[in-house]
């Protein structure tokens, strides 16, 4: 009897129950179908045609990806972000690295330093790309100033095409502060028996380091780097206030023109939004590549505490 | 593409809460050596120069006259509060501020609200797909903007919303992925007897949530907030695209275009540029300074996912 009584009627509180659910997550259904699945395909659909909002669609085949192919600005866009990307994400890893090695050490005195690291994250992108002008600015910034007390001739980082993109990265350093936090709060999940045993085996700091931290607190490097590395090949805001926009025409922006700047121009300045489609599914899929290649080379280095469990 | 993904639901609350408690924590590495220790202070106060001297840097530079804004002088030689009026005059400033402040303050509370919605209904409730569909929100964090932003423009145009503030929050009210990750994470920590209690009490499914299981989730909630504040505040993209009149400017596209106009190109009154630089940025400092303890304790929890 008790069984019967205990047993949920057919289609009773678990149909409720899926009811509930859907009403709760439908607003993130309803957004997903309107704002995300329905945009990627009709990217899709736009990236074989010509469009310019004003006109209908026209369809062109494979044209807009054979043009992409042969538009110089393309391959200097890509370029450009390429050597970004390999220039800023190893140095913000490194930076990150080293400035959370620091803190660890500090102790309990880390919380004020650990605070003046992460401000800088909270300035607009679009004011550090002033600052990226006022502070590298060749003949009058600080940064040139200060090297030349120490009797170093700066170079013009804003104008010299050469030195744009290392100015960029230098500039991006400045905003490691969330990637320090990150990786400090797994560098205090490191067991203290971990480094006890190394240090009755004879091992000194130099190899804890190397042999303990870096392999405990792999996955959250790990993380860092998949994530730096993605927003590095879509960097956008600092670059197109510095070097981009109504006035400054006649600088040395080449040196500075992002995979997603001129993305962003051919979408929304000459409104060629077929064009733009294919350069965004080109993207998507260099994305992808890249950040599955970096799961493939360092997947083995990566050790998570769970698979000793 | 799995990087993201595969890690996802091994931490709850606890270990949520037990970071922010090693935070605090007295770490266990210290260095002894004294003269080690004053090397390490050092270097840590050098690099802190390094952090904070762009800000002092922009404020002091805020208050010089035009002539001596690139005068490098810690202090100002001419103290002036000119700029400040100045960029009140030469820019509807009030009227950006108020326009970002609303932005700003919709995009979070809709946000919000939404994503723990869809957070809780992710992790409540058992229903067949549910790991699929979840599996689907984690997918489009990795979505580059790119790839949706034109038909998402084409949509407001059609909706004929471009050149107003709307497309710059209401996507807001569907949840976003990394917030709806985070909230759920927290509610999977809640232990599960509290709301069967609640239900047999006579609570319906929404009391459940919005009194029992929202409340608990305060620390999250904060952390969702905060983080949209800033983002929403901060955004320049999507004010580029939508906004197209002067008068609907928020403060970072605004900046933009007093840039344009006032830096290289345009009139070189670089003081009017700085000065409003430093109004866009005061208020993320306060929010900063208000938050501090949240913002260290989201980040960490989002690293501790990898």
């Amino acid at each position: 009897v008790g069984r019967q009584v205990s047993a949920p009627r057919r289609g009773g509180p678990r149909r409720q129950e899926v009811r509930a659910a859907l009403l709760f997550i439908s607003p993130w259904l309803v957004g997903f179908a309107v704002f995300t699945a329905y945009p990627v395909i009709y990217t899709g659909y736009l990236s074989f045609t010509d469009y310019d909002v004003i006109n209908d669609p026209n369809f062109v085949g494979m044209d807009n990806f054979r043009e992409l192919l042969e538009d110089p600005k393309v391959a200097l866009a890509l370029g450009n972000t390429f050597v970004f990307a390999a220039m800023s994400v190893p140095a913000q890893l490194l930076v990150s690295l080293f400035l959370a090695l620091l803190l660890n050490w500090a102790g309990r005195a880390s919380g004020f330093f650990r605070t003046a690291f992460f401000l800088p994250k909270m300035t607009p992108p679009v004011a550090i790309g002033i600052l990226l002008l006022l502070l590298f600015n060749g003949q009058s910034g600080l940064i040139n100033t200060m090297l030349g007390f120490v009797g170093i001739e700066g170079p013009a980082w804003t104008t010299d095409p050469t030195w744009v993109k290392p100015g960029l990265v230098v500039m991006s350093l400045w905003t490691v502060g969330g990637s320090v936090i990150i990786l400090l709060a797994a560098l205090r999940n490191v067991p203290q028996e971990l480094y006890d045993a190394a240090r009755v085996d004879g091992a000194d700091w130099w190899d804890q380091t190397w042999r303990v931290t870096i392999p405990m607190i792999s996955g959250a490097l790990f993380f860092v780097f998949i994530v730096d590395t993605i927003a590095a090949f879509q960097s956008f805001t600092e670059a197109y206030t510095a070097f981009f926009g109504s006035g400054n025409t006649t600088y040395s922006n080449d040196a500075a023109l992002f995979y997603a700047i001129y993305l962003f121009q051919q979408a929304f300045e000459f409104l060629h939004m077929g064009y733009a489609s294919a350069m965004a599914w080109v993207l998507f899929v260099i994305i992808m590549v890249v950040t599955f290649v970096q799961v493939r080379l360092t997947r083995r280095f990566v050790f998570y505490e769970g698979e000793q469990r | 593409v799995t990087a993201i993904e595969t890690p996802a639901p091994r931490l709850g609350v606890e270990t949520a809460v037990a970071e922010t408690e090693q935070v605090a924590e007295p770490p266990r590495r210290r260095v002894r050596n004294t003269a080690l220790r004053w090397l390490l202070y050092g270097l840590l106060s050098a690099v802190t120069m390094l952090f904070v001297y762009p800000f002092v840097w922009l404020v002091s530079a805020s208050f010089k006259p035009r002539g001596e804004v690139f005068d490098n002088r810690l202090v100002p030689k001419t103290f002036t509060l000119d700029n400040y009026i100045a960029v009140w005059q030469e820019a509807p400033l009030a009227l950006w501020l108020f326009n970002t402040l609303l932005v700003t303050v919709l995009a979070t509370v809709t946000v919000t609200i939404s994503s723990a919605m869809v957070a809780w209904g992710f992790s409540y409730f058992r229903f067949r797909g549910r790991t699929a569909l979840f599996g689907l929100v984690l997918a489009t964090m990795m979505l580059p903007g790119a790839v949706t932003m034109i038909p998402v423009f084409l949509i407001w145009d059609a909706l004929g919303q471009v050149g107003n503030l709307t497309p710059l929050w209401a996507g807001n009210l569907f949840g976003s992925a990394f917030y709806i990750f985070l909230l759920r994470q927290f509610f999977l920590g809640l232990p599960r007897e509290l709301f069967d209690a609640a239900k047999i009490d006579g609570a319906n499914q929404w009391q459940v949530f919005s009194r029992i299981a929202l409340p608990l989730t305060k620390p999250a909630l904060i952390v969702t907030a905060l983080f949209e504040f800033q983002a929403a505040w901060t955004d320049l993209m999507r004010p580029l695209i939508y906004l197209r009149d002067s008068s609907t400017f928020t403060v970072p596209r605004g900046l933009k275009s007093l840039l344009d106009r006032f830096g290289f190109g345009g009139e070189w009154h670089w003081e009017i540029v700085v000065t409003a630089s430093v109004i866009t940025t005061l208020p993320m400092i306060v929010l900063f300074f208000l938050g501090q303890r949240h913002f260290v304790r989201g980040i960490a929890t989002t690293g501790s996912k990898g």
